[in-house]
């Protein structure tokens, strides 16, 4: 019992970790690109790595949170900007090409050790370590020093945290869950978000109640640095929900589909092209910041595998879809501390040793992830009537 | 000709549309009195092969024009080229194009679009994966919520998304395609995507439109209907120009016909001196050497149609194979 309670309070911790929420956010930018647009750009990590680089190097010249802030979401700004203006008006492959190659260029500079200059803003490979710009952050904390562990009241307080007790609680999850996806298949209208979100709200507290976290109330990975994220996830999908909606978001689902016919129209197709690549490539400098919040500037935490984790979140989630990219975040972490704490518990080190356990999980997931590409190409809330007409 | 004829309420009367053409003169490139499209020394190659060699051509204003010729004529390079979805080889040498008075030579086909002339294609480009009302909603031109800065703010664009689905809904259901108006366009038939495209096209209150093949694979039933509201298009003042294959259908709604064949225009006139003028039977059968050059017969409307019916027939075939491919 108590292994799975490990295994348990490994995958919440996840969860709730700062780091997934920034991914989430980033997966969200993702989305408007490849989802709702048709955009391939994989590069994402590197509007991330950007955005990180913008803001860390702002703050440690002694600029003000904000301008930081500012100055990482505008040298993504200028990113999109570049790769949009000679790729967009070609072929949708062409894009895929120069995000990929200027993702590792960019990665490269910040890695390159070559110019006395760029070594003293970018650290080289190290990168820029956390605690010479979070400090801004970190003091704008409201939630005070000490840990707090949330829930208060778990499964510790209920038959003296018997096994029984923490068996049905998953039973419970595994139901709410089911409801979930009973709920967005059937439900229609206004009520399928309302009752998603009520149903991902009690399986939260549930799962909170079965794995309580401890944490810092403001150090790094505290409290202070989750709630923030996640309010931006918030934020950040409702920003989304609003665009998609409006006929904006229409325009993009159109180019999507045929983007001569969106210019027999009379649309300026290049042009809202290149507002979806800024909009989305915006929400990958804000994942970025938040990235490297409770971490390290680090260029080869934020290259290609970062990208892929992204582009497996969103279709773990369902492209296109609103809440598709928080909950293929949310799973694929949590699904990868899984993998790594249950086959570092029941894998004897002989067959497969500690220091394995984490390539495991990424041959795990990439082979879920095709099993998912095969049999539910929509992802776990795309809306399996858009792929009948894949023509 | 006198102004007078052209009334701005459009060309309602069959009479007056008639005493306009006859001032018409029936040969390629002839001047009109009110043209809304003006077409010069227009050539495009694809590699050695000239599809399309236009010296001048004008397209009436308020007119139903159709433009016919043999499978391969340039009839859709035509198209593209005029629209801003291809560009000429004759660019830098003279190729120039003006519509309603406007300069098109540089122009790209969304400011074509917007400047008033809309198009379908031959292959139809309805958006598959969206609503049919989506599709329609996506034609109307100013929309305040298609600019990004006010796209999140929906009470700047509710009421003009409201006014603009009246619309919608009245020319869905002008086109029978209400009932249909929350399925996927991709769930559509053929016919009915080519009547989706056309009334998303005249979504955007066009000057003109210009329909690639419109009739191709519509129920015949509904083809009578379709006839009827381009007719009344023209009425409102509309400008038409169409490719079509069908001769009764060219017959019975066009007002001039132009004929391409090789990329060149070979004839213009109504539509019964076209299709007995030699040029025209020439470019039919060029398409079709096993017929018999002596045959009277040829002369006929019947065979005529037969013909443009079995060259209608293979081309179909030929876009069947070009979409498995
Ligand atoms: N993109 C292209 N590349 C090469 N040849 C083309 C292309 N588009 C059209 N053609 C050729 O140009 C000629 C005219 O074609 P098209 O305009 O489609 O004729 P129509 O619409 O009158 O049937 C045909 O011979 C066709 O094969
Ligand atoms: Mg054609």
């Amino acid at each position: 019992m108590d292994t799975i309670q490990s295994i348990l309070n490994a995958m919440v911790r996840e969860a709730v970790s700062p780091q997934t929420a920034a991914v989430a956010i980033a997966v969200i930018g993702l989305n408007i690109h490849f989802g709702f647009t048709g955009l391939l750009n994989i590069g994402q990590s590197a509007f991330m790595l950007l955005g990180a680089y913008g803001f860390a190097i702002s703050i440690t010249h002694g600029l003000p949170l904000v301008v930081a802030v500012l100055i990482g979401l505008a040298a993504a700004f200028v990113f999109a900007l570049v790769l949009g203006m000679p790729t967009l008006k070609l072929r949708g492959d062409y894009l895929a090409i120069v995000t990929i190659s200027a993702a590792e260029i960019i990665r490269y500079v910040g890695r390159s050790v070559g110019y006395d200059w760029l070594l003293k803003l970018t650290h080289g490979a190290q990168g820029i370590p956390g605690s010479q710009y979070r400090g801004p952050f970190t003091d704008l904390s409201p939630f005070g020093d000490g840990n707090t562990t949330i829930l208060s009241f778990s499964y510790h307080d209920v038959a003296g945290g018997a096994a029984w007790v923490t068996i049905l609680g998953l039973l419970l999850v595994a139901g709410l869950i089911a409801a979930m996806v009973l709920a967005s298949r059937r439900l229609s209208g206004r009520i399928r978000p309302a009752a998603i979100i009520a149903l991902s709200i009690l399986t939260l507290l549930l799962v909170l109640f079965l794995a309580p976290v401890t944490g810092q109330n403001t150090g790094v990975r505290g409290w202070w640095f989750t709630v923030v994220t996640w309010v931006l996830v918030g934020i950040s999908t409702v920003v989304v929900l609003l665009l998609v909606k409006s006929p904006w978001g229409r325009l993009l689902k159109g180019i999507r589909e045929d983007e001569d016919a969106i210019r027999s129209l009379g649309k300026n197709v290049f042009a809202i092209k290149m507002q979806a690549l800024i909009i989305g490539g915006l929400f990958g400098a804000l994942g970025g910041i938040m990235f490297v919040l409770p971490a390290t500037v680090q260029p080869d935490s934020m290259g290609r595998s970062l990208t892929f984790f992204c582009y497996t979140a969103l279709l773990l989630g369902g492209a296109a879809s609103i809440f598709g990219p928080v909950l293929g975040s949310l799973l694929f972490f949590v699904g990868r501390a899984f993998i790594i704490s249950a086959s570092n518990a029941y894998v004897p080190d002989s067959v497969l040793s500690t220091d394995k356990t984490a390539q495991f999980a990424f041959v795990v997931i990439g082979v879920a992830l095709m099993l998912l590409v095969i049999f539910r190409p929509q992802g776990i809330l795309g809306d399996k009537r858009e792929l009948r007409f894949n023509v | 000709m006198s102004e007078s004829t052209v009334t701005p309420a459009g060309m309602a009367d069959p009479a007056a549309r008639r005493e306009l053409t006859s001032g018409f003169t029936a040969e390629p490139g002839t001047a009109k009195p009110d043209p809304i499209l003006v077409v010069d020394t227009i050539v495009r190659q694809f590699g050695g092969m000239t599809a399309v060699d236009v010296g001048h051509l004008e397209v009436q204003r308020g007119l139903i024009t159709a433009l016919i010729g043999p499978n391969g004529a340039g009839k859709t390079t035509f198209f593209n080229l005029v629209t801003g979805f291809d560009r000429p080889t004759s660019a830098r040498s003279g190729a120039h194009w003006s519509f309603d008075g406007v300069k098109l030579d540089k122009t790209s086909a969304s400011s074509v679009a917007r400047a008033g002339m809309v198009r379908t294609f031959q292959l139809t480009k309805a958006l598959s994966r969206m609503t049919v009302m989506d599709n329609m909603m996506l034609g109307a031109q100013h929309q305040a919520g298609e600019n990004l800065m006010k796209a999140l703010f929906s009470p700047v664009w509710r009421a003009q998304e409201r006014e603009i689905e009246v619309k919608a809904k009245d020319l869905l259901d002008r086109f029978s395609l209400l009932e249909k108006k929350d399925d996927y366009a991709g769930s559509l038939s053929g016919g009915q995507r080519k009547l989706l495209e056309m009334a998303r096209a005249l979504m955007s209150d066009p000057k003109m439109i210009m329909l690639d093949e419109p009739m191709a694979g519509v129920n015949p039933a509904l083809t009578q209907s379709l006839l009827g509201h381009i007719q009344s298009l023209r009425d409102d003042g509309m400008t038409v120009l169409f490719v079509e294959h069908d001769m009764h259908v060219v017959r019975h709604i066009s007002d001039w016909v132009v004929v391409m064949a090789e990329g060149r225009l070979v004839a213009e006139g109504t539509a019964d001196t076209v299709m007995s003028n030699p040029a025209v039977i020439d470019a039919y059968l060029g398409a079709h050497h096993d017929t018999d050059l002596g045959d009277d017969e040829l002369l006929s409307d019947d065979k005529l149609q037969e013909i443009a019916e079995e060259v209608a027939a293979e081309e179909a075939e030929r876009e069947a194979e070009g979409e498995k491919s």
